[in-house]
């Protein structure tokens, strides 16, 4: 049995905006990543996996609000604890966080360097410029990054470069756990390989140990992580290993998302993209029952009626419907026998 | 439109402008309904009176008197006509009598006129002490008696038949009047200038015409610097190039000197307060129309812009309705600026002489010209311009917290 | 085949270069384009290549440095405002960025009725003007008692872009130039903006070219393909020939760089 190094329980938290309305941005959510295992996180954009990747850290400042659950990091359980030392034991020791955007928000008037010695100056108290300055060199040649980089301002380099470099700040510290939200897209796609490959370089080599990667390009996600976690309105609606969630997915949302997917393959022209109609519900009060229900092709009466829960099927995967997974899949037979004709 | 507008309400710092600001118009607006005087009637014959309530002392005269019996009615009489040279003409006497200084206090009336009804004696001679010296102690010690005096004073009018003297009526120490029930009385709340006028009605006609000032100042130096900018903004080339040529001819120039030489060129007589507001708006247009340039450059190549070009619309309602509204908030914040900093223009021109000619109105610079030229900051006399100073800040200072206010609102990166 | 077709627009020689001196970027270097009636070309580049000051040259939102743009065989002519009026309503755009693309201050009606008034609808009545406004929005699956008296940031970034789609429906324009329609935009909505351009594209027929970064999407919707690199195009043909047999080293790395699903994607060559 692998070591757990993240486990989340019914972690449920909440925006409240300027106007004092909450806005339930992740509802109930519970995952676990074992060491030396990689969960991808996604879903159309707004369904709160930045939120999700956030809570996880157990930092809450407003307007994000935590309301319930329990966040285990490595045997330590950090629900409750004060942000102040979450920010000073928890992160960037035991979990790092890639925001969104995160390289456009580098200080332009700062040098990389200055940028490192910052992060390692804020948990250790001895040590010299000189030392930080051989740690980061070694550091960066380790992943292929060249040194110079560590003397220029953040303009002075290329998008993916600056993505690269602030993925290998953020392993400074040897987190544990480290996620990354969206970190290759707002990137071409030789720039968005390069990440890639280096987020896998740092799991190979050990910088981390397990890693979430949060994105809506499924492609990606099916060559970067071991499993899969569709989210849709704050909510888990299908947790499957890679392969069975991109070829062979159970929750009709999930199944949307799949056939969404566009790549330049053989074959791809013939194929029919199934678009999902429709928009995500406003999360400031989310619908009484399936949440899903106002886009789904497969809705029933009963969808409506009461929330629906989590249910395993029967390769053990997990998946948020109260359509049972035989009539599902027949009903996903039958589609596409109709678009064959 | 209407969100904006709560936005705006929400900020602390604006509120608190905005406050400060409507309570001066409120005062320059309904003050007048209630004083209905010119604000340049000479009031006074006399320089600088300072604030207080007048009595008129014939009306109080005739009015009815009340008894009153206050028991420290006598030392303050005396304290108050007691002058500080006085004092120490008795203390150096008390002092030659022998009495130690330790014992001595001038400050305190009752028991320095005690010391001295016990120890002054008009025989006794003071060594090196001259005649006049000693005359003048008689002349005091009378003139102390006199105030002690529990006696009244008496009224005396000339009979026209007789041509006499003749007493009319007494009055008593103890008699007081109400000051309600005089005919005449006059509150100087400000009391009054060099030339006699009150300073509270010139001051709210000042800040009226001030901030008139600074309006059409403002309105004529954004609308220039709008247009300029926004026609260098948008249609670039020649047009840029001459627009900036000239912007920059202006920045070289320090704006107050040309705005000096300007004023002193038209003349006194010619410049009225709306040329004055005409001359300061006109010089300070440039750095509106160098942000708005600035802002419309980087505004005409979004792709909102190129969409509106491509569905056929003119240049003009390009200008109107992609442009304009996108810089419209930051137009009123450079407005508001160019107002205050035009009443500031105002007052330092008048301070220098240059202000608007003096017989018509006056204008908060006018009246700390007035102020400077008859010395009241080395009288003492405060009230003639410390108000005008305090209005003139707080002026400007409701402003520049309103602009901050919006500019918290307009611009998200300041929002909290 | 397509020598019996009609040339629709040509491009020849096209430079377009920005700044002065040591400053000079050259960011389209002597460029060359023919396009077929009704067809669907693809501009593929990395970011920087030149594609979207390319399309605003063809657009004609600037100005080329050197070269000709042909319209229908013709030089094309806009000089005045008139004229460019007159270029615009054959040829249009949608941009990458669909929160930057509308005027803020201005109502969702307002954007589609622009269009109408453009295609000479101004004097129609009220109700017909009601009527072609709501084919338009049902056309992209937009509900137009909904939208109306909205403003476009209200939709979301996916919902924006099947506006501009509408506002193509109602322009019909011959050309359509579409500009990375849906980097801005997440996978799933990407599938549904694509399938409504497609769909726009067999009813109208009209010509389209449909600039991206990812050679997928161009795979997946376009006849033939360009690509570019720096400036220039490196290989051009149909969408088939220059994907399935890439000769070009760039358009490889390119196609290479992409994850895949049915293929092995190899991250050792980067
Ligand atoms: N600062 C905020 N205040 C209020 N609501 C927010 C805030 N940030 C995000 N949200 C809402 O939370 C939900 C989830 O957002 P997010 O986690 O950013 O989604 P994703 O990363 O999947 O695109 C959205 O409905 C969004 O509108
Ligand atoms: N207005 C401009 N001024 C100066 N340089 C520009 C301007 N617009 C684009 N460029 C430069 O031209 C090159 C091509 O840009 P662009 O056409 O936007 O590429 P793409 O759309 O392929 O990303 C880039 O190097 C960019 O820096
Ligand atoms: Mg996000
Ligand atoms: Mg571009």
């Amino acid at each position: 049995m692998a070591h757990t190094m993240l486990e989340v329980r019914e972690l449920s938290t909440k925006y409240v905006t300027r106007f004092r309305e909450d806005v339930y941005a992740v509802d109930r959510v519970s995952l676990k990543v074992e060491e030396g295992r990689s969960l991808g996180i996604a879903g159309e954009s707004g369904c709160g996996k930045s939120t999700l990747a956030l809570s996880l850290m157990g930092y809450y400042f407003p307007p994000l609000h935590y309301m319930n659950g329990e966040i285990v990091i490595n045997g330590k359980n950090i629900s409750g604890m004060k942000p102040d030392d979450v920010r000073k034991s928890i992160l960037g020791k035991e979990i790092a966080y890639i925001p969104q955007a995160a390289m456009n928000a580098l200080n332009p008037t700062r040098k990389i360097i200055n940028f490192i010695e910052d992060v390692i100056l804020e948990h250790e108290m001895y040590v010299t410029k000189k030392d930080i300055y051989d740690r980061a060199k070694k550091l960066f040649e380790t992943l292929g990054l060249p040194a110079e980089v560590l003397q220029k301002y953040p303009v002075e380099l290329s998008g993916g470069m600056k993505q690269r470099t602030v993925i290998a700040v953020s392993v400074l510290l040897l987190p544990k756990v480290l996620i990354a939200d969206e970190p290759s897209s707002a990137l071409d796609v030789t720039s968005q390989k390069m990440v890639i490959k280096m987020l896998k370089q740092l799991m190979e080599a050990g910088f981390i140990s397990s890693m979430i990667f949060i994105t809506h390009e499924l492609p990606l996600l099916y060559n970067v992580v071991d499993d899969i976690m569709v989210m849709y309105a704050g909510q888990i609606v299908e947790k499957a290993p890679s392969h069975s969630a991109v070829f062979d997915p159970l929750h009709p949302y999930s199944k949307g998302l799949m056939g969404s997917i566009i790549v330049p393959e053989k074959g791809l022209r013939d194929v029919k993209l199934t678009a999902i109609p429709g928009v995500p519900p406003n999360l400031k009060n989310p619908p009484m029952g399936c949440r899903f229900a106002e886009r789904c092709k497969f809705v029933r009466p009963e969808c409506r009626v009461s929330s629906v829960s989590l249910r395993e099927a029967s390769d053990g995967r997990v998946y948020r419907c109260i359509i049972p997974e035989a009539e599902l899949r027949e009903a996903y037979a039958r589609e596409e026998h109709k678009n064959d004709k | 439109m209407k969100h904006t507008i709560q936005q705006v309400f929400r900020s602390g710092k604006f509120v608190l402008g905005f406050s400060i600001f409507s309570a001066i118009l409120l005062i320059v607006i309904f003050y007048p309904m209630f004083v209905k005087d010119s604000p340049l009637a000479i009031l006074g014959q006399g320089t600088f009176f300072p604030p207080g309530i007048y009595v008129n002392v014939y009306d109080s005269m005739s009015s009815t008197a009340y008894t009153l019996n206050l028991p420290d009615a006598a030392a303050k009489r005396v304290a108050n006509k007691l002058s500080e040279e006085d004092r120490l003409s008795i203390k150096e006497w008390l002092v030659a009598a022998g009495i130690p200084e330790s014992e001595i206090d001038t400050t305190d009336t009752a028991k320095l006129l005690g010391q001295w009804s016990a120890n002054f004696d008009p025989k006794k001679s003071i060594p090196g002490m001259t005649n006049a010296r000693r005359n003048y102690f008689i002349r005091l010690n009378t003139s102390l008696k006199g105030l002690l005096s529990t006696e009244g004073a008496t009224i005396s009018q000339t009979n026209p038949e007789t041509n006499e003297l003749e007493q009319v009526d007494t009055v008593n120490q103890k008699d007081y009047v109400n000051v309600g029930e005089v005919a005449n009385t006059r509150i100087l709340l400000l009391g009054t200038d060099n030339f006699g006028r009150d300073i509270l009605t010139e001051l709210v006609a000042a800040t009226r015409v001030s901030l008139q000032i600074g309006f059409v100042a403002g309105l004529i130096a954004t609308l220039i610097g709008l247009t300029l900018g926004l026609l260098a903004g948008y249609i670039g080339g020649l047009i840029d190039d001459i627009i900036m040529f000239v912007t920059n001819l202006f920045t070289v120039i320090p704006t107050f000197v040309l705005l000096i030489l300007i004023s002193f060129s038209i003349g006194q007589e010619q410049r009225g307060a709306f040329t004055i507001a005409v001359v300061i708006g006109l010089t300070s247009w440039v750095w509106t129309a160098r942000a708005v340039r600035s802002q419309v450059i980087s505004l005409r190549n979004r792709d909102h812009v190129n969409l509106s070009k491509l569905s056929g619309h003119s240049i003009v309602h390009i200008i109107l309705n992609d442009i304009l509204p996108y810089i419209a908030s930051y137009v009123i914040m450079a407005l508001i600026l160019q107002i205050s900093s035009g009443i500031l223009a105002e007052a330092g021109l008048s301070i220098l002489g240059l202000g608007p000619r003096t017989t018509e109105v006056p204008t908060l610079g006018l009246m700390m010209n007035w102020a400077m030229i008859y010395q009241a900051h080395i009288l003492g006399n405060w009230w003639a311009y410390l108000p005008v100073l305090v209005t003139i800040a707080l002026i400007t200072f409701s402003m520049n917290l309103m602009n901050t206010g919006l500019d918290q609102v307009f611009n998200p990166a300041l929002r909290d | 085949m397509t020598s019996e077709k009609k040339i629709y627009l040509s491009a020849k020689g096209i430079t377009k270069t920005f700044g002065f001196g040591r400053q000079k970027t050259v960011a389209v270097d002597n460029v060359d384009l023919d396009l077929y009636e009704g067809e669907v070309v693809s501009i593929v580049g990395e970011s920087g290549s030149g594609k979207t000051t390319l399309s605003k040259v063809l657009l004609g939102l600037i100005n080329q440095t050197s070269g000709d743009v042909y319209f229908q065989g013709v030089k094309r002519d806009i000089s005045t405002q008139a004229k460019k009026q007159e270029y615009w309503k054959n040829i249009q755009a949608i941009f990458q960025d669909p929160f930057s693309s509308y005027n803020i201050f201005n109502k969702i009606d307002s954007v589609l009725l622009d269009c109408i008034n453009m295609r000479g609808g101004r004097y129609l009545p009220r109700e017909k003007k009601i009527e072609m406004m709501t084919e338009a929005c049902s056309f992209v699956n937009l509900k137009f008692e909904e939208l109306t008296n909205k403003y476009p940031f209200e939709l979301s970034g996916g919902q924006m872009q099947r506006l501009m789609i509408a506002r193509i429906f109602l322009l019909k324009p011959k050309i359509l130039l579409a500009d990375e329609p849906t980097s801005m935009i997440d996978a799933c909505s990407r599938a549904t903006i694509l399938d409504e351009l497609m769909h726009l594209r067999k009813e109208t027929g009209m010509t389209v070219i449909f600039i991206t970064h990812d050679i997928g999407l161009a795979y997946y919707v376009s006849d033939s393909v360009y690509i570019m690199e720096k400036g220039r195009f490196v290989e051009s043909g149909s969408a088939d020939g220059v994907i399935l047999t890439p000769h070009h080293p760039y358009t490889r790395r390119l196609i290479n760089d992409v994850p895949k699903i049915y293929e092995e994607w190899d991250l050792s060559t980067v």
